[in-house]
Parts: structure tokens; C-alpha cells; sequence
């Protein structure tokens, strides 16, 4: 019969069936940190359960980190009990624990890949919704809450009713500008925020072969925002390179191993979708955000789009922004180069590159906070530290950051900030605080700028060679 | 968990489309180690404004709505995985949540805390919303048993899984499923490929 990646994945998966939409799954990798963890601990405590396969557990503490003196106490009383009751937990259950002052410490979607945790074909799971992340491995990946944690830890195992089957092929050539975040943004616009609600997404065709790793990473990992349990894409050459150059680099037995696997990893060619869309990317340009859900997105030089409801009247209220009206010239006081989705190595020598021998615009306050203590070991390494001194980025230690808002990196009320996160939700990045969603390369033109430009044009004019 | 077979209240309905969890509890809020304590923080940038003083025309600050039924609009827990979300609108006293469409995630966490997500036709859902802005005392009755919303003289069916339907009337959860099957995960485990 012809299957589908997802449905080998998943089907090799299935403990037990526990009535005709409700499977046992067996989950192969659980990601853990200090925010979703807590509760389930106590919970299984409290039931007098024990943690039945604690090597399949990886832990970090990412979410209410500080980015600045993380070599201090943490000042915040409950960020610092927080913090302190994961790595107790680990300790007391014997958890691989990746704590502030590990080397391998970072965002949880940053390391676990980084680090070659993360597998082709394997089943993944972690409290935090861009779980999907890891789906660039062919990985069936999805987040969870806190309940759920818990049975991981007891079981090894979730109850999980079959989603449906979504595939989106992309074909055609990259615009001048045009990065893996346009690319999942200009998705989102089509499909809006619930349209892949119910589904598992394949992403396939030309556009998602010929990307490196991190490109796939940020394309599976905004997935969610469209609703969607998880999006993958199949393992191939890339995906075999990429994890030979790991720390955790499986060794040459194993390697022989998950190359057979991967080779079975495919969509078989008569396998059946539930929805299928196919786009081109000749009409992707430059994207950004303009209102508070991530798939409320326009082409750089496009107006914001007239005639929605209500929805868009709140949102476009909370934006300070008005129907019809352009973002250009705009004017940007903060930029944020961030998140699991855009704080990879590669996304930082992008904007390294465009940045180098420049400065940042008087107005703005630029923060890069890498993705890990890898990452930003590679900064320095490869001296990406001083064009971002030189250009007056702040670089900061790894974690969520301003992404989400949990630790003290916020954005100030009523003010925009030009992010590389994955959401712009009211408030997200602090109370008030308007997020415009784009590419690393649109952050680092903005910061330079000082606000919102025409992509396309600067690009041209400024001869800048961003394709690959 | 707590059980759940049939319950009768008065709703709040809170029209807005896309809700998404951060709105439903801010990530400053999520600091604490237990799961008590986040009804307070509930809506907490719509219910108070930056100087910490409510705002009246915040639904859940109106005093003619009140009840144990939260009606909201589609897509509703969209977002981050949360289950603080879920603990949230649990600890503020609500125990069904109706909605067109949920995300995916929140449902399941809401499933998890005996809070009960009931998915109901838009027509459906628009009628309520209809006759609640002229009478917000409107009495609903909710039976899982039989798997309906009713007010008034309108019915309307919902869907559930079997398994959640008994795990809601049993009052017993996922956990206690996956132990009675623990042989049969042990015997799995032993083939898969990444053990």
C-alpha cells in the first residue's frame, strides 16, 4: 500500500489502538525544560509513579532565563525557584540536564538538533508548541501540556487521536530577499491561523529540498501558527551531511542504521493526502506581520489589506496601524534577532553579513540572542562578535528571550519591534507591545535603517548578495 | 479528576475569534511550580488595564454575565502549549468552554483538567450569541451522557470520543489507561528502532 512519511513514522509508532481514532504512541525523545516540567513532576510525586524511561529524557532551561549575567543568581525570586526545582528534579531522576552554566544550554528547539538528539523518523515530544521544529527530520514532533509530560514520564507513551494529512508542495525559483521565514509566513497568509487545525503538514517540492537544515527548521517549527499538530519534511542528503557534523554524532554503526531508515523515510509516490495546496514562490517576496496573529502578513511594499471584520479592526487598533495604509518607512525602535525559529548559527552570519562594516540607525536598540551556548561560541569564534559590537548590536546568552516576554527582555508599551520570533500576539513581548514578524535579513536591514523599507529595492541598490 | 455528567448554568460569551493563550494567561504569570493559583491572572491585560484597575466593558467584568459556560469564538487556545491556560479558566470556575473550532493543544489540555471543550455548528453558536444579547440569563444545559447542548427550546448535539466521554463521567484519566497497558508497551519497546 502507499503510504505517506508521516503515516511510516507514526504507524511504526502505534502501541496499541485504542478504538478506531485513538492510538497508543510511543515517543522516542522527550525535551523538557523548566516552565511545563514542574507540575508534572510533582503530579507523578503525588501519585507515587516513577519516571519509567529517564534516558529518553533531554532537559534545559530556555524560557525564563536570563540573557545578561547568566554567570550570577538569578535575581527574580520565582524565575530562580523555577529554574532551580528542573535541575532538582533532574538530579533526584537521574535527567540529562543541560543547566545555565552547561555548555550545551540553550533554546530546547536550538539544541536538541544542534546537537544530533534529534533523529530522523523519530517520535518527539516537549511542553512547549513549536515542537515542530524537529519535524525537519522527518520527525513526527508536536508540543504538549503539562498533563501530558507527565504520562510521557510514567509511560514512555501518549494517548493521541490520528490527525488528517495535509501536503504543501512549493515550487519555483527565490526572489531577491526571500528567506525560509517569507516563505512560512507567506503559508500562514494563505492558510490563516486554524487552517491546518486537525492535520499533519508535509512540506515537499523543490523550494524545501534545496534548503540547509536551519531553513527547514524555521519552516516546520511556525507550523503551529496555522494550527496544525506538526509539519515535517523528508530526510535526505542534507539531513545525513548536517547531522554527521554533530557533537552527538551517532556513531558509524548507528549512522549505517538511520541511513537505512532514511531511506524508507518518503512519501510513496500514489500515497493519498486529505488536503493538498501547491504554491509557487516566483510570488513570494519579502513578508512582514502587521497585525496580532502570525498569518496577518503582506509583502513589504504591499498596503494592509482592506475589508477584513472585526477581528482586524482590534487588531489593526492594537497595532496602531490603519487599512490601506503602507509600512514603509515606518519608524522601528526595536529589533529583535531571536526565538527557535530564527537564533540558529546560520541566521546570525546572514545578518552578520549584511551588517558588516555598518551601524545601526540612532533610534533603534538591536538585541541578537542566540539560539545556544553553541551558537553564540561560534559567534565569537568566527568574530561575528565584533561586526555586531562594531554595528551597536547588543549580543546577548541564549534563550527565549523577548520572544515571549517571561524573563525581563521586554519591549516597552505602545512600542514596535522588528522580530525573527514566531509571534505577535497582544502583548506577547510585553504588555503593549507591537511585534512585526520577519526574516533575520529584514531585521538586520531594519536595525540598520531605523525602520521599514523596501526590501527588494535596498537589496539592489545596496548590491547585497544574499542567495546562497 | 473531577467527575462530569450534566451540568446547568448560565454562560459568559466572549465573541472574539482566534484567542490565543498568551491572552488567556501572559507568560509572566507563568512563573509558578503548581497548578493552582492562575484564575486570578485569567484574561489578565483585558480584564485590568496597565495601572491594575478593571475595565468595565471587559466581559468578564460585567456583572450581568456570569455561570460556569465560557462561549467563544473559533480557533479559540490557539498558540502556545500552555496547559496554564487550561488551569486558568479551570481555577476561575469555569468547566465547559464552547466554541465553533479549538486548537488542537488546548483542547487536549482542557480534556486533561476535567475542563469539558464542546465544538458546536457556527449557526449554532450564533443563535447563542443572539439571544444571550437579549437575555444574558439564558440557562443552559449540558449532558455528556447524551452529548447535547440545550436552552430554551433549542438542542443541538456535540462530539466526543468515547474514550474522554468515559474518561469525563469515570472522572479517571490518560495515565491510568497507559498503566493497564503496560506489558504491551514494555513488549513494544523492545523492537523500536531508536530504543
Amino acid at each position: 500500500m502507499n503510504k505517506t512519511l508521516f503515516e511510516k513514522v507514526w504507524e511504526s509508532h502505534v502501541v496499541f489502538s485504542l478504538n478506531k481514532k485513538i492510538d497508543v504512541l510511543s515517543i522516542d525523545r522527550h525535551y523538557i525544560h523548566e516552565v511545563t516540567s514542574s507540575q508534572a513532576f510533582e503530579e507523578l510525586k503525588k501519585r507515587k509513579i516513577p519516571i519509567l524511561r529517564n534516558n529518553k529524557i533531554i532537559a534545559t532551561t530556555d524560557h525564563n532565563v536570563p540573557t545578561k549575567n547568566q554567570h550570577l543568581p538569578i535575581k527574580d525570586v520565582l524565575s530562580k525557584f523555577q529554574i532551580e526545582t528542573l535541575e532538582k528534579n533532574c538530579y533526584d531522576n537521574g535527567i540529562l540536564f543541560f543547566g545555565l552554566k552547561h555548555d550545551f544550554q540553550g533554546i530546547v528547539h536550538v539544541i536538541g538538533p544542534e546537537l544530533g538528539i534529534t533523529l530522523p523518523g523519530m517520535t518527539i515530544v516537549c511542553g512547549d508548541s513549536h515542537t515542530s521544529t524537529h519535524g525537519a527530520f522527518g520527525c513526527i514532533a508536536f508540543g504538549i501540556g503539562t498533563s501530558q509530560v507527565a504520562m510521557v514520564m510514567a509511560t514512555q507513551c501518549l494517548l493521541q487521536t490520528k490527525p488528517k494529512q495535509m501536503r504543501i508542495k512549493l515550487e519555483g525559483k527565490l526572489n531577491l530577499g526571500v528567506t525560509a521565514k517569507d516563505i512560512i509566513l507567506y503559508i500562514l497568509s494563505k492558510l490563516g491561523p486554524d487552517g491546518g487545525t486537525g492535520y499533519f503538514i508535509e512540506y515537499s517540492g523543490y523550494v524545501f529540498k534545496r534548503m540547509n537544515m536551519e531553513e527547514r527548521m524555521t519552516v516546520c517549527n511556525m507550523s503551529i501558527e496555522m494550527g496544525a499538530r506538526g509539519g515535517m519534511i523528508e530526510p535526505d542528503s542534507t539531513t545525513l551531511k548536517y547531522l554527521k557534523q554533530r557533537i552527538f554524532y551517532p556513531k558509524e554503526k548507528e549512522f549505517k542504521k538511520i541511513k537505512k531508515i532514511c531511506k524508507n523515510l518518503k512519501t510513496d509516490k500514489k500515497a493519498l493526502f486529505d488536503k493538498e495546496y501547491k504554491f509557487n514562490s516566483d510570488n513570494i517576496y519579502p513578508i512582514i506581520t502587521y497585525g496580532t496573529n502570525p498569518s496577518m502578513c503582506i509583502s513589504i511594499s504591499d498596503p494592509i489589506p482592506i475589508g477584513y471584520k472585526n477581528l482586524q479592526i482590534k487588531s489593526l487598533k492594537y497595532m496602531g496601524l490603519k487599512e490601506g495604509e503602507y509600512l514603509l518607512g515606518l519608524k522601528i525602535n526595536y529589533v529583535f534577532i531571536g526565538s527557535c525559529t530564527n537564533s540558529r548559527i546560520e541566521d546570525i552570519r546572514l545578518v552578520s553579513k549584511l551588517i558588516k562594516n555598518k551601524k545601526k540607525a540612532d533610534n533603534v536598540y538591536v538585541m541578537v540572542v542566540p539560539g545556544s551556548k553553541q551558537v553564540y561560541k561560534k559567534i565569537i569564534n568566527s568574530g561575528i562578535d565584533l561586526i555586531l559590537l562594531n554595528a551597536g548590536f547588543e549580543l546577548r546568552k541564549p534563550g527565549c528571550s523577548a520572544c515571549l516576554g517571561m524573563n525581563e527582555d521586554k519591549i516597552p508599551y505602545g512600542e514596535y519591534c522588528l522580530s525573527t520570533s514566531n509571534r505577535n500576539f497582544e502583548g506577547r513581548q510585553g504588555k503593549g507591545a507591537r511585534t512585526l514578524l520577519a526574516s533575520p535579513l529584514v531585521a538586520a536591514i531594519t536595525a540598520i535603517e531605523g525602520k521599514i523599507v523596501n526590501i527588494t529595492e535596498y537589496i539592489k541598490t545596496n548590491t547585497i548578495i544574499v542567495c546562497k | 479528576m473531577e467527575k462530569f455528567i450534566t451540568l446547568f448554568s448560565t454562560a459568559v460569551p466572549l465573541f472574539i475569534d482566534n484567542i490565543d493563550t498568551d491572552q488567556i494567561i501572559p507568560a509572566r504569570f507563568l512563573k509558578l511550580t503548581t497548578k493552582s493559583d492562575f484564575g486570578k491572572n485569567l484574561f489578565r491585560d483585558w480584564r485590568y488595564d496597565s495601572n491594575g484597575k478593571i475595565k468595565k466593558n471587559f466581559i468578564l467584568n460585567k456583572k450581568k454575565y456570569s455561570g460556569n459556560i465560557l462561549i467563544t469564538g473559533k480557533n479559540f487556545g490557539c498558540g502556545s502549549s500552555r496547559e496554564h491556560a487550561a488551569w486558568a479558566i479551570r481555577d476561575y470556575g469555569f468547566k465547559v468552554v464552547i466554541s465553533n473550532i479549538f486548537a488542537d493543544i488546548f483542547k487536549q489540555n482542557a480534556l486533561n483538567n476535567g475542563l469539558l471543550t464542546i465544538e458546536l455548528k457556527k449557526d449554532f453558536i450564533n443563535l447563542i450569541y443572539k439571544k444571550m444579547f437579549l437575555n444574558p440569563n439564558i440557562l443552559f444545559e449540558i449532558n455528556l451522557e447524551h452529548q447535547y447542548v440545550k436552552f430554551e427550546n433549542n438542542k443541538e448535539f456535540f462530539k466526543i470520543d468515547d474514550f474522554k466521554k468515559k474518561c469525563f463521567i469515570n472522572g479517571y484519566d490518560d495515565i491510568e489507561l497507559l498503566f493497564s497497558i503496560k506489558k504491551k508497551i514494555e513488549i513494544f519497546e523492545k523492537k523500536n528502532i531508536y530504543n
